[in-house]
């Protein structure tokens, strides 16, 4: 509760410094110190302190889970502000607009992640989207980001009129909205059933698992860089964590109705998300596919909805959130984004390069990284939950990633390129990524930081 | 009346606001399409409830207020959603003189 008033303030105030501040330094360092607000207010909740008692009438439920998955994203956020905040200014002129949406997405990703009742559920999910329509076009002249964000908002809107009619079916089925009191006696409604997999394939669009991924990288190809990054890595997680809350609660005890569908649906996204993306030419377009590769992982969370699945996605998140986040970062200073643009960039910018090996080897699932032990996780958790099957083929999948992501690394270190970047990079960036990469491997070696807080 | 009559109805607005959105080209019909499909669920949320509370009978009598609550919110989140969408549409409107949704293809290549 605490992270949802605050976000939801912080967009406010956000919105009203675009006219009060004078600087975009000003805005910046705004943006930054409400952010650590709220992480406080996040880590005090996950203490036991609540600022605000607000009755949610049983809609919403702030356990361990929601709270830390909170964290993380706060986290997230704040290791996005930190690197390319600043880039955010050559999107366009409301600087302090673009803080305020990503504030309220914040806030919309509470609601996803502590959800109790279908209509938070809802609530929770058009409030990240929406913003994110806005910033998908927020570069207004460029006609590549006006399609994305048309093509992302029809879609968006789309697959939520599925997932409202999902929503009603099973509603007509149950009675209630809560998605705690649906346990089936006898046998499966048929409006539930159907409602479910209208929730099901609503969510898959979202979450942009195949064959529902079409949209996916046209969106993150189009829209400025800087907002492809947010999009593709906090909001996609909060998207997984949602939908892993919806069938958890709701749709756990009638699993022979979903498991073989989500099955197909995890090893198709494998499948085309890994083998497209080896074809690239752009980085940008190869991130994301990799990150729809990246969405069929996390989904085999919700194939078996295990505790090491609940661990597994919230380690994934933090890893997969924070290498994406660090190589866009890198990305959106290139000039030329491409895989020649990267020719020679360990000799110019030695530092940096070496963070970019720590990341690219994490999304990779190298061992020593987060990206391996969350990956390891996921693979526990689904032979765990009686698909030896499905775990081999995501191996095998994540060996065909290992191609695309070592192209970039030998662009880097093995080709000869002339002057590559367009952007100069500060220290201060530098070291911040030098800390991504230093949390990235410290998460691998010991994941207990993190999972520990799920339990004390 | 049979509560199978609303659920054929919102179905088949339902099912035409869907082959609306696949098949005109039109980014303004596509989209009052969606609106279509989003009035479809409100339709049967609505039906829904009145099921519920007469089925509840004397026991609960404010059974199945929360499907009608819900239709409200879908009304002010599609209210949002369309504010954000014409702007969008009107953006585009600006740059290429149509409004035509073929051309979204030009992004793949």
């Amino acid at each position: 509760m605490n992270t949802l008033i605050l976000s939801a303030l912080s967009g406010v105030i956000m919105m009203f410094s675009g006219f009060m501040l004078n600087t975009r330094t000003a805005v910046r360092t705004l943006a930054h110190i409400l952010l650590l607000v709220v992480i406080a207010g996040t880590v005090l909740e996950l203490r036991g302190t609540t600022l605000f008692n607000v009755d949610t009438k049983g809609m919403m439920v702030f356990d361990r889970f929601a709270l830390l998955f909170t964290l993380v994203a706060n986290i997230c956020t704040l290791a996005y502000f930190a690197l390319s905040s600043k880039d955010m200014e050559r999107v366009g002129n409301n600087y302090s607009d673009y803080f305020a949406l990503i504030f309220f997405i914040l806030s919309g990703i509470v609601l996803a992640a502590s959800f109790k009742s279908l209509l938070i559920l809802f609530l929770g999910i058009e409030i990240i989207s929406i913003p994110l329509y806005i910033l998908a076009g927020s570069e207004k002249l460029n006609l590549k980001s006006n399609e994305a964000s048309l093509k992302y908002f029809l879609m968006g809107a789309f697959s939520t009129g599925l997932m409202l009619m999902g929503i009603a079916l099973v509603y007509g089925a149950m009675g209630t909205f809560d998605t705690t009191r649906m346990e089936v006696v006898g046998a499966t409604p048929v409006l539930l059933t159907a409602g479910m997999m209208l929730l099901l394939f609503s969510m898959s669009f979202k979450a942009s698992a195949a064959p529902f991924h079409f949209w996916t990288p046209d969106v993150y190809d189009g829209s400025p860089t800087v907002f492809t990054s947010y999009m593709a890595t906090v909001v996609k997680a909060a998207f997984f964590i949602a939908f892993m809350r919806l069938f958890t609660d709701a749709f756990g005890g009638i699993g022979m109705q979903w498991k073989l569908i989500v099955s197909i649906i995890v090893a198709m996204t494998l499948f085309i998300g890994n083998i497209t993306a080896v074809f690239q030419q752009s980085v940008k377009r190869m991130l994301a596919y990799s990150s729809i590769a990246q969405a069929g992982f996390m989904m085999l969370a919700i194939y078996s909805l295990n505790a090491d699945a609940r661990e597994g996605l919230i380690l994934y998140a933090a890893a997969y959130s924070l290498a994406t986040i660090g190589i866009f970062a890198v990305l959106i200073k290139m000039k030329d984004q491409s895989f020649e643009g990267f020719n020679g960039f360990a000799k110019q910018y030695p530092t940096i390069a070496a963070t970019l090996v720590v990341f690219l080897l994490s999304l990779a699932g190298i061992p020593l990284t987060a990206g391996f032990i969350s990956k390891f996780y996921m693979l526990k958790a689904t032979v765990d939950g009686g698909s030896l099957g499905l775990a081999i083929f995501a191996v095998l999948m994540a060996a065909v990633s290992v191609y695309y992501y070592f192209r970039l690394i030998q662009s880097m270190y093995f080709k000869e390129g002339s002057q590559v970047v367009a952007v100069p990079m500060t220290a201060g960036f530098k070291y911040t990524l030098v800390g991504l990469a230093a949390v990235t491997v410290l998460l691998g070696i010991f994941p207990e930081l993190l999972t520990n807080w799920l339990y004390f | 009346m049979d509560i199978r009559y609303y659920i054929f109805l919102s179905l088949a607005l339902f099912v035409i606001g869907i082959i609306g959105v696949l098949t005109r080209r039109n980014a303004i019909i596509v989209f009052m399409c969606i609106e279509l499909m989003l009035n479809a669920v409100n339709l049967l949320l609505v039906a829904f409830s009145k099921m519920h509370h007469l089925a509840a009978g004397a026991a609960n009598p404010t059974a199945g207020s929360e499907a009608q609550l819900f239709v409200f919110f879908i009304m002010v989140v599609a209210a949002a959603e369309v504010s954000v969408g014409l702007a969008i549409i009107v953006m585009l409107y600006r740059n290429t003189h149509s409004v035509d949704i073929n051309f979204l293809n030009r992004l793949k290549h």
